[in-house]
């Protein structure tokens, strides 16, 4: 009787894990049939390299949306990267540990703050600021990096922290019995043993910054165009996606999610990057 | 003699790698056989068939037999989770699971279906006595195992497998990181519970074996080498490996 | 030439600083900035009364009431869901390169973008299932949407629990279940709760998922097939559409604070966790 509960225990956990994932992968696949016909039935030249994107007309080049998206992460990395990694650093080798501790959760509450709300700072405070000083519309491709760059600090300080402390204090008392100072210590020994850890830190706030819809939606001022200057405004493919669904029918909504396809397709190739990142990390260790 | 465990011609494969060869030998019940031999020797291993652990590990086949009582331990319906309710296990690290003294006792008896308070309360008293535990944690017993002093956590393992009321008990290296006085008590206890349990004891320290062993087995690179009455080996070893090892040539 | 030591030391001490400085100064900006012109908004009468002319004036009851059964519907479906495949992943298979699969394919599903899944959402639930506009629709999309996390937070805090005590569960004849009741979801269970915990964060702040499968009604729903809308849908809209400034504010005031509450009560729960640990 006893046995039969645990087969059947058992039983209940394997239907659960297989409708659980076999449903997330039906999402996929889902996605994938919606949008890869079209990408087929439409030409993957066309559709990725076109600047054309005329719904209404049956056109859908995508090339803009690209190119915005490239061009805001990118942004989204000069802003973001250097203000997260150096926090990082200063927060794990030159904070009090205690200090430290307290500092961190606080910059990490600060990725659960909705992104609607980052939006609504870069409307209310950067773009006006950015319309005074350079002048152009505000909403643009620059208010955008800024406010992603703003939005993947918490991912980028929270991994690179944890990858930071992961260096054997030893490595640190190497260095330092050998009379080097903090800063040579830090740049010598730590980071290069940290390094592929941070460079993960980077690429997932890539992710993030790529797949963010409303923030950007709000900052970007959603033009179709490529980008002259960064005070130009841009629509990134999420906000394509966002601004066109609820009215889409047909070859528009397939496009839709082919563009979907294209992100899909992004965020595997980053994560994978990620975790090959993570992975030379244990390896090494 | 009755025969406890019956080994016939039993290999243990990880990862293909032969890590247990063609092991032959019987196991006395109410007896105290010591297994010694250097690191890597495949004793743990071995303990570790006896009690189908290795069934957590992925990679690994065996050959041959293993008998307890003259049934075969891994033939496919052979009930596991029977067989460690028979043979219990102390292991090197001593690891009290994070409850109280007492809840870790009647862990083993609960699992079974034990449910009568008084009957639990007195499995614990006479657990934690065989142990040698009980008076030092007779007034705590609502405390957190992980509280313990190192060798009181051990005892407190060896007390939650006697409250399951094997058969057998096996000890991989039960003393290695104890201080003197608490190997001495778990030493005491074994030499009383052998009367009532087959008791087996994987150790690194041949001294203990020759302390406490009725019977002592010497394992070098996965091979059974020499198997004997403990004065036996440690007098008049046959094989010069042997006499290598417990002299302290190596290992 | 080359510069001594010192004032490399001095000069890197400066720019990490500065940069740790400057990326608290905006982070605290954001909230004080929010919460200096959302509070004087947000009262009591605000919470509970119901919004006029569009949210112009009024409050932003129905929004609250959205705001608590979408993600209470994302929670009740994905939890079970995610702490069973999870359990089953770590405890019941062994590890192969199919795990391995799985574990990735969760990784990258996590990293997807919620405007993919308010895509899928809307297609899938609302127009194919006929569900509509809908707190359903809208509950399944971000269940879907956490669930990746979920597993994936829940392995690790499984896989966090000693293999030994596994083995001495085991070794005292438990069965599999036996060990997974009463030894390694009581030890994972505080990491589990805050996977949940942050997951109903990251559901309440949600807009995108949400917006295309919910919809925007501002009724109060009575029935799951009713269209709601949750607190950051409103204040998207509001701060969209330029409908009304000040309440736009009330409204972010009061979603920032409902998920710094979840959130901050997910790391206490973290914290107890570690110190019963160690």
């Amino acid at each position: 009787m006893k046995l039969f509960g645990e087969k059947a225990v058992r039983r209940i956990l394997m239907v659960t894990a297989f409708s659980a994932l076999s449903g997330l992968l039906l999402i996929a696949l889902f996605i994938l049939n919606e949008g890869l016909p079209f990408i087929f039935k439409y030409g993957i030249k066309e559709f990725l390299f076109s600047s054309d994107w005329y719904p209404h007309l049956g056109k859908f080049g995508i090339y803009p949306m690209i190119v915005a998206s490239l061009w805001v992460t990118l942004g989204a990395m000069i802003v973001g990267a250097p203000l997260g990694v150096f926090g990082a650093i200063f927060l794990s080798e030159y904070t009090p540990r205690p200090v430290m501790k307290i500092i961190k959760p606080t910059i990490e509450l600060l990725a659960a703050i909705p992104s609607v709300v980052y939006g609504f700072i870069g409307v209310m405070v950067l773009a006006p600021i950015i319309r005074a000083n350079f002048g152009g519309p505000g909403l643009s491709l620059l208010a955008a990096s800024i406010i992603l760059g703003i939005m993947i600090l918490p991912t980028v300080i929270s991994i690179s922290i944890d990858s930071i402390l992961a260096v054997p204090q030893s490595y640190r008392e190497g260095s330092y019995a050998l009379g080097a100072t903090t800063w040579q210590t830090t740049h010598m020994v730590t980071i290069k043993a940290s390094k592929s850890g941070i460079i993960a830190s980077i690429i997932l706030g890539l992710g993030r910054a790529i797949g963010e819809t409303m923030a950007v939606i709000m900052v970007a001022g959603n033009s179709v165009n490529i980008p002259n200057t960064p005070l130009d405004s841009v629509r990134t493919l999420t906000a394509n996606i966002a601004l066109e669904m609820s009215y889409a029918t047909g070859m528009h909504r397939q496009a839709l999610f082919a563009t979907g396809v294209v992100l899909l397709i992004v965020i595997i190739i980053l994560n994978s990057l990620a975790s090959v990142a993570i992975r030379k990390r244990m390896v090494k260790r | 003699m009755k025969t406890k465990f019956q080994i016939k011609d039993f290999s243990f494969y990880f990862n293909e790698e032969k890590v247990l060869k063609n092991i032959n030998f019987e196991i006395e019940a109410n007896s105290i056989l010591g297994i010694i031999g250097p690191a890597g020797s495949g004793k743990t291993t071995f303990l570790r068939s006896l009690n189908r652990m290795n069934d957590l590990e992925s990679g690994y086949r065996i050959e041959g037999n293993i008998l307890l009582d003259g049934i075969d331990i891994y033939k496919p319906e052979y009930d596991v989770v029977e067989l460690r309710k028979k043979v219990g296990m102390v292991f090197a690290m001593p690891v009290p699971l994070p409850m109280s003294i007492y809840e870790n006792v009647v862990y083993g008896p609960r699992l079974s279906g034990v449910q009568d308070k008084k009957r639990l309360d007195e499995l614990v008293e006479k657990s934690l006595s065989s142990a040698y535990l009980w008076e030092e944690v007779k007034d705590r017993l609502h405390t957190s195992g992980m509280r313990l002093s190192g060798g009181q956590q051990q005892r407190l393992c060896l007390a939650r497998v006697l409250a399951m009321e094997p058969e057998a008990i096996l000890l991989d290296e039960p003393s290695s990181g104890l201080d003197p006085i608490s190997t001495a008590k778990i030493e005491d206890a074994l030499t009383v519970l052998k009367k009532s349990y087959t008791i087996i004891l994987v150790t690194n320290n041949t001294k203990q074996a020759a302390r406490v062993a009725d019977n002592t087995a010497f394992f070098l690179m996965g091979e059974l080498i020499e198997l004997g009455t403990t004065s036996q080996i440690f007098t008049s070893p046959v094989k010069t490996q042997t006499d290598d090892y417990i002299t302290g040539r190596f290992g | 030439m080359r510069i001594h030591p010192r004032y490399t030391q001095r000069g890197a001490v400066v720019i990490l600083g500065g940069a740790t400085l400057l990326t608290l100064v905006i982070l605290i900006f954001i909230i004080v900035f929010i919460l200096e012109k959302g509070l004087p908004v947000l009262g009591w009468n605000f919470l509970t009364s119901n919004p006029e002319d569009m949210g112009r004036s009024g409050g932003i009851f129905p929004t609250l009431i959205g705001t608590i059964i979408l993600p209470l519907i994302a929670i009740i479906i994905a939890t079970p869901l995610g702490v069973f495949t999870s359990v089953y992943l770590s405890e019941y298979t062994k590890e192969t390169r199919a795990t391995k699969i799985i574990r990735f394919g969760t990784d990258c599903l996590a990293g997807i973008p919620s405007i993919i899944f308010g895509l899928f959402g809307y297609i899938f639930f609302v127009i194919t299932l006929g569900m509509g506009w809908s707190l359903l629709a809208g509950g399944l999309t971000l269940a879907v949407m956490i669930l990746p996390t979920i597993i994936r937070t829940s392995e690790e805090a499984i896989r966090a629990v000693p293999k030994s005590y596994r083995e001495v569960s085991f070794s005292l004849g438990a069965s599999s279940w036996q060990t997974v009741k009463k030894v390694i979801l009581p030890n994972a269970l505080p990491g589990i709760v805050t996977g949940v915990m942050l997951s109903i964060g990251r559901s309440i702040g949600e807009t995108a998922a949400v917006i295309f499968t919910a919809g925007s009604s501002l009724r109060i729903p009575t029935s799951l097939l009713d269209s709601a809308r949750t607190m950051s849908v409103h204040f998207y809209i509001l701060a969209r559409e330029g409908i009304s400034a000040e309440n736009a504010y009330g409204t972010a005031a009061a979603l920032i604070i409902a998920v710094l509450l979840v959130n901050l009560s997910a790391y206490w729960l973290m914290n107890r966790f570690i110190s019963k640990r160690s």
